[in-house]
């Protein structure tokens, strides 16, 4: 027979006001089962939890109910007092009479009878609690971090730095990201590359981290601690243990007009490279789409089309036969830092809503450049050895027109967000260009200029005070080429005119969007993104670099558009945090996980199928024989997350939430209904 | 309670936002006043009112003055602004509503000779089911006064077999008259009920 | 193939060149045209500044008539009538209410299964046929493909080609053996309905145009809307300046005569107001195309590289 405890907290006038504790107290008390029923001011208080375990002792209770404030509040301080008592801790609920009434409600008398309802419902159900124990599983101390631009190389260093073993995968040749590319950097003007470059090497030489450029995340198994992780090292055609990075079979390539990626295709690069000089790990790669030696072979020659750079190698690292391989990995934590790509505005788009810009020209005008595009013009290292030239005719450009908001905050073209770097970079760009064209002229079109951060406002009123940019309010309906110029249709909202303007060159800051390809890896990872692709975060606010998936972090650019600082802040941050997983041996977990009745099952697996964790796996059931029987459904309890939709859908019903079983919900609600 | 410039008072007339969005079926909330649509618009030289101010105009609700202004006659109805806004917000749609509004408020709001041309245009409609060019022009300088201007070219339309002298009614031609009234029945209508309510 | 017909009052008028040309090549493209019975006017831009109901009910009247006679796509070769057609169509197909009303107003039921079709999109659906029996190509033409307003705006409603960038009519052009140019003013407005009653706006907009398609090189600009071409052809004497030479300005339906073999008459051609003989002689001068010999089908020239738009395809086309 069921011995329940209950105890009405007043919480100080907070519940006191509006409901009658007292009433509560002795209603509840009446109830068969309930053995012992108080009210008190403050029962999460020193004194009030005494009440709790004193009455445990006294009275033997079996039960306890906390009427009190939310579960979120106070659950775990209630249980551990239980728990102290020697009263299983899972035996021990709270019903919610502050949020659910106290504070939603204004008639006394009404609010009352609610708060013994609430309460009378968590007694139903406690009464048919039974005992369960933490769950507790190992971690293994090694993170992944998916992706090398600023984010990843600041966790990764973070993490080992913090003693922890990692693992960073980068799919390009390179690690570096976008942050490479940049020339200078807002808000202080610092060169990209002299900030970025001493971290890149520290990551190549850091003891602790196994840098694995090159190659992509295939498949992911496992739960928080426990991950197993395949890796596919894609084909470099070098062999990476005998290159020295000396350079010869670069110069000895004969392809030499590949566009190169790094520099947005204004500059060239050959079909054996490294994408720029300062890469890392300085180890080239061969791009075979466009290498003479396999289009030779793809075409069925016999004899070899090339082998210049194998022939130019002193060290013999060219190896034509190399394949993709898969290595296996097994860590604790991932944190994806996968960044983003710039919204293109041609006609072909990668994801079904998005429009491009026919209105200014779908991409083919060659003098209407993106952002990043515009960097590598600027940057000392890139096609134009930092010297401003459009791309038509290499002429220095007296006239350049910036447009901001090009694909961010356009529904009509499929964007909705505010991209957030642009205002910043734009700024940064008109100075870049007044510092290297003194009488060049910089017009940018703005709808608003949003620059809340640190030094930020500062900045964007610098390049307008200082190096002369002129913002026009306005967004711009037409780019077309016009003989030599590219001219701009625009208005100025702001004194109600037309303003059409001769460019030498356009700049579009365009949207940042999530990577191409990254709706699979989130869905390899078990994790939620936005209708954009971009990782959702656990909660907007409170745990803004956990994922809904537990062990997988997030950082930087992949999760919304985000500036370096922002990046870094987060890299920093899931790095706390995994390296606050790493600080226990054990995990605990709570027990409220889904238990698959195994005499029940039918093996339908529709569990499995609407699993949004992957934790429903397949078990055979076999004879004594051993002679297989069946095969069931089965719940990695370090995998469940307790939402309870295997329990919903079971049609067999063999499948229950501990905690949550049909039998104690359907007692809540009969509490409730009869 | 009503929120801030969204709902229509309990009493009292709609917002101009409210029955912009119920002849239109646009929200011109959503716009965000970019100016794009007066970047792109080809009458924009010559308008007092230009396609982005008419929607601030629309938001704050000021109906006297945007149906009484000239600019919202002279939208060619290119659509370039509908086609470009950002938004979704029709421009174009909630012009063609003004006008419409404009005339249900007073007849002789618009512009004489657009009005002229409209009425000359319609009533041919309405008389013989299809339009016919000596008409209209004979018609429409009749009712502007403007007997001689253009008249040069004419001729050489004569010539060129370009102008039917004679009307042809079609066979429906009561039908079509009968439309024009339902039309206009149904619009008094609905303009009775905006007031009563 | 049997289409619906609805001419439009233009045709019967300013554009009758329209008309003419267009039933001249419809036989060797192999369509059959067939004019909608009693149709009427579409009301044009005075319904539709002036009332959206009539703006609506007058083409949905046309729609229903068509559909009784047993169409299911009407083309309406003027692009005025075109789009208050698909106009009409999109704005009951997005509001229940509206449709009621219509057919209330009609007395008719208006189910609205027939597809409005414009005169760029049924030629382009027939360029198989174009190329193979262009027995002139209008080779070393220079054509400025004028797209205008009406025919590609809104692209909610006209979406047969992109809004920006459209090809089609160029594809026709270069199905003709002609050479279309590339300039900016393709898809600006000629001041359309402000013909008689604004002039001045008129004559700003188009002079622009005509400037545009001349220092891009063409040697005559194509059209598919009666206004525009009234606008340009019409009105060019007005616009021209001292020592400019004139551009003709011709409907597509007629470029597309021209390299069928037609002769001028046929087409309407003398009732344009900018001469169009010396562009005839010059036509007539070409050499017969390949297609007049036996022999395989020549393959599209050069210009027609550009890829076609997937809007643009003429899966449901005609
Ligand atoms: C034109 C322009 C100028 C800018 N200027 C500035 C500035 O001055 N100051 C500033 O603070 N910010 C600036 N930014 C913003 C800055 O670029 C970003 O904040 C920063 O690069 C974000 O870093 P990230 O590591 O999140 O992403 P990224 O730099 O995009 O790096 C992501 C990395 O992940 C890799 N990756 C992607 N997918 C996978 C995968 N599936 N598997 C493995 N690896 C993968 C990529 O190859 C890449 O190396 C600018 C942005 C633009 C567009």
């Amino acid at each position: 027979m069921a011995r329940i405890g209950v105890f009405v907290c007043h919480c100080g006038e907070n519940i006191g006001r509006t409901v009658d504790c007292a009433r509560v107290a002795g209603e509840i008390g009446k109830l068969p089962g309930v053995v012992h029923s108080v009210d008190y001011k403050y029962m999460c208080s020193d004194p009030g939890q005494a009440l709790i375990k004193q009455a445990i002792a006294e009275k033997g209770l079996t039960g306890v109910v906390v009427s009190a404030c939310s579960p979120h509040m106070h659950e775990r301080t209630f249980r551990r007092a239980a728990g102290g008592a020697g009263l299983n801790p899972f035996l021990c609920e709270m019903a919610n009479i502050r949020e659910h009434c106290s504070w939603i409600h204004e008639d006394r008398e009404a609010a009352t009878d609610k708060a013994i309802d609430l309460a009378r419902v968590i007694v139903e159900k406690v009464k048919r609690n039974v005992p369960l124990e933490t769950i507790r599983i190992p971690v293994e101390k090694r993170a992944l971090v998916i992706g090398g631009g600023i984010a990843g190389i600041q966790a990764a260093l973070d993490l080992a730095d913090g003693g922890a073993e990692v693992v960073l995968v980068e799919k390009e040749p390179s690690i570096g990201g976008h942050m490479s590319q940049l020339s200078e950097t807002f808000p202080t003007l610092d060169c990209s590359q002299c900030i970025l470059t001493p971290r890149m090497v520290e990551v190549y030489q850091h003891p602790r981290i196994r840098l694995m450029a090159y190659c992509e995340v295939d498949a992911v198994e496992g739960y928080i601690g426990n991950f197993k992780v395949t890796i596919r090292q894609k084909a470099r055609s070098v062999d990476e243990t005998k290159c020295n990075g000396c350079g010869a079979c670069q110069k000895a390539c004969v392809v030499k007009n590949v566009p190169s990626e790094f520099d947005e295709r204004l500059g060239k690069r050959t079909a054996i490279y490294v994408p720029f000089p300062q890469a890392v790990p300085n180890i080239p790669v061969i791009d075979r789409e466009h290498c003479a030696y396999f289009k030779g072979r793809a075409r069925g020659m016999k004899k070899d089309a090339c082998g210049k750079c194998k022939e130019a190698c002193a060290r013999g690292a060219i190896d034509f036969a190399q394949e993709d391989r898969f290595v296996t990995e097994k860590v604790g934590a991932i944190v994806v830092a996968t960044g983003y790509e710039l919204y293109s505005i041609g006609k072909d788009q990668p994801a079904a809503g998005l429009k491009g810009y026919g209105e200014y020209g779908y991409g083919t005008v060659p003098d209407v450049i993106d952002g990043l595009q515009f960097e590598r013009l600027a940057s000392a290292s890139g096609p134009t050895a930092g010297k401003l030239l459009r791309p038509s005719d290499g002429k220095v450009p007296k006239k350049i027109v910036f447009l901001q908001c090009v694909g961010s905050r356009d529904p009509a073209k499929g964007i909705d967000y505010c991209s957030k770097v642009c205002c910043m970079y734009v700024a940064k760009h008109t100075m870049l260009y007044r510092h290297k064209v003194h009488d060049g002229e910089a017009t940018v079109f703005y709808m608003d200029v949003r620059a809340a951060g640190k030094g930020y406002d500062e900045f964007t009123r610098r390049a307008v005070e200082e190096d002369g940019a002129v913002y026009v309010r306005g967004r711009v309906s037409r780019v077309y080429r016009d003989g030599d110029v590219v001219k701009v249709l625009g208005f100025d909202t702001l004194n109600g005119t037309p303003v059409e303007i001769d460019a030498d060159m356009v700049v579009l800051a365009t949207a940042m969007r999530p990577r191409k390809g990254i709706e699979k890896l989130a869905q390899t990872l078990s994790v939620s993104y936005d209708r954009h692709g971009f990782i959702n975060e656990a909660h907007p606010k409170l745990r803004p670099v956990e994922t809904n998936t537990a062990g997988v972090f997030v950082a930087g650019a992949c999760q919304a558009p985000r500036d370096i600082p922002d990046s870094v802040a987060m890299a920093s941050a899931a790095a706390a945090k995994v390296l606050g997983l790493f600080s226990n041996e054990m995990l605990e977990r709570e027990p409220t996980v889904a238990r698959v009745d195994a005499a029940l099952c039918a093996g339908c697996f529709h569990c499995e199928r609407v699993c949004p964790y992957g934790a429903v796996e397949h078990k055979e059931v076999r004879d004594r024989k051993g002679n297989l029987l069946k095969v069931v459904a089965d719940v990695n309890p370090g995998v469940c997350q307790g939402c309870g939709t295997c329990q919903a859908t079971c049609p067999s019903k063999s499948v229950e939430l501990m905690g949550f079983t049909d039998e104690q919900i359907y007692a809540e609600v009969n509490a409730l209904a009869l | 309670m009503r929120t801030h410039g969204t709902d229509a008072p309990a009493h009292g007339p709609l917002s101009l936002r409210a029955e912009m969005k119920e002849r239109t079926g646009k929200n011109t909330a959503r716009c965000y006043q970019c100016g794009k649509c007066s970047a792109g618009c080809p009458m924009a030289g010559e308008t007092r009112l230009r396609p982005h101010d008419v929607m601030r105009l629309v938001n704050q609700d000021a109906r006297a003055r945007l149906l009484a202004d000239e600019s919202i006659w002279l939208c060619l109805t290119c659509e370039t602004c509908t086609e470009r806004c950002p938004n979704g917000c029709d421009p174009a749609r909630t012009m063609d509503a003004l006008r419409e509004m404009a005339l249900e408020a007073s007849p002789g709001s618009p512009p004489r000779a657009l009005l002229a041309f409209h009425r000359a245009f319609l009533d041919q409609v309405r008389w013989t089911g299809r339009s016919f060019e000596l008409g209209l022009v004979a018609d429409y300088k009749l009712r502007t006064g403007a007997l001689l201007q253009d008249v040069a070219t004419a001729p050489g339309l004569v010539a060129r077999g370009k102008l039917g002298f004679v009307p042809h009614p079609i066979d429906g031609v009561k039908e079509v008259r009968r439309i024009f009234e339902a039309c206009e029945e149904a619009t008094r209508a609905a303009s009775g009920k905006k007031e009563g309510a | 193939m049997r289409v619906g017909y609805y001419p439009g009052c233009s045709l019967h008028g300013t554009a009758r060149e329209l008309d003419e040309s267009l039933r001249a090549v419809a036989p060797p493209l192999g369509l059959e045209l067939v004019e909608v019975n009693d149709w009427s006017c579409c009301g044009a831009t005075s319904a539709h500044a002036t009332s959206h109901l009539l703006s609506v009910a007058l083409p949905a009247r046309n729609l229903a008539l068509a559909e009784e006679q047993g169409h299911d796509q009407l083309l309406a070769p003027c692009a005025a009538c075109y789009n208050r057609l698909a106009s009409a169509r999109h704005a009951v197909a997005c509001d229940a209410a509206l449709a009621e009303t219509i057919e209330d107003v009609l007395g008719r039921p208006f189910p609205s299964t027939v597809a409005p079709r414009n005169l760029v999109e049924v030629l382009r659906a027939r360029l198989d046929l174009l190329r193979e029996r262009a027995v002139r190509p209008l080779t070393g033409l220079k054509v400025a493909c004028y797209y205008g307003c009406l025919l590609v705006r809104p692209s909610e409603v006209c979406s047969f080609d992109d809004p920006e960038d459209p090809v089609s009519m160029e594809e026709v052009v270069t199905a003709t053996g002609a050479t279309p140019v590339a300039w900016r003013r393709r898809l600006d407005c000629c001041g359309g309905a402000f013909s008689v009653a604004r002039t001045g706006s008129v004559v700003r907009l188009s002079r622009a145009i005509l400037d545009d398609a001349r220092s891009a090189g063409a040697d005559a600009i194509a059209v598919a809307c009666p206004m525009c071409h009234s606008n340009l052809d019409f009105r060019q004497k007005a616009l021209v300046r001292r020592g400019e030479a004139e551009l003709p300005v011709l409907y597509l339906s007629e470029l597309v005569g021209l390299a069928l073999g037609l002769d001028a008459e046929t087409l309407g051609l003398g009732r344009h107001f900018v001469d169009t003989k010396a562009l005839v002689e010059r036509a007539l001068a070409s050499k017969p195309g390949p297609a007049a010999k036996p022999g395989p089908r020549p393959s599209a020239p050069a210009a027609a590289a550009k890829p076609a738009s997937p809007a643009a395809a003429g899966t449901e086309a005609v």
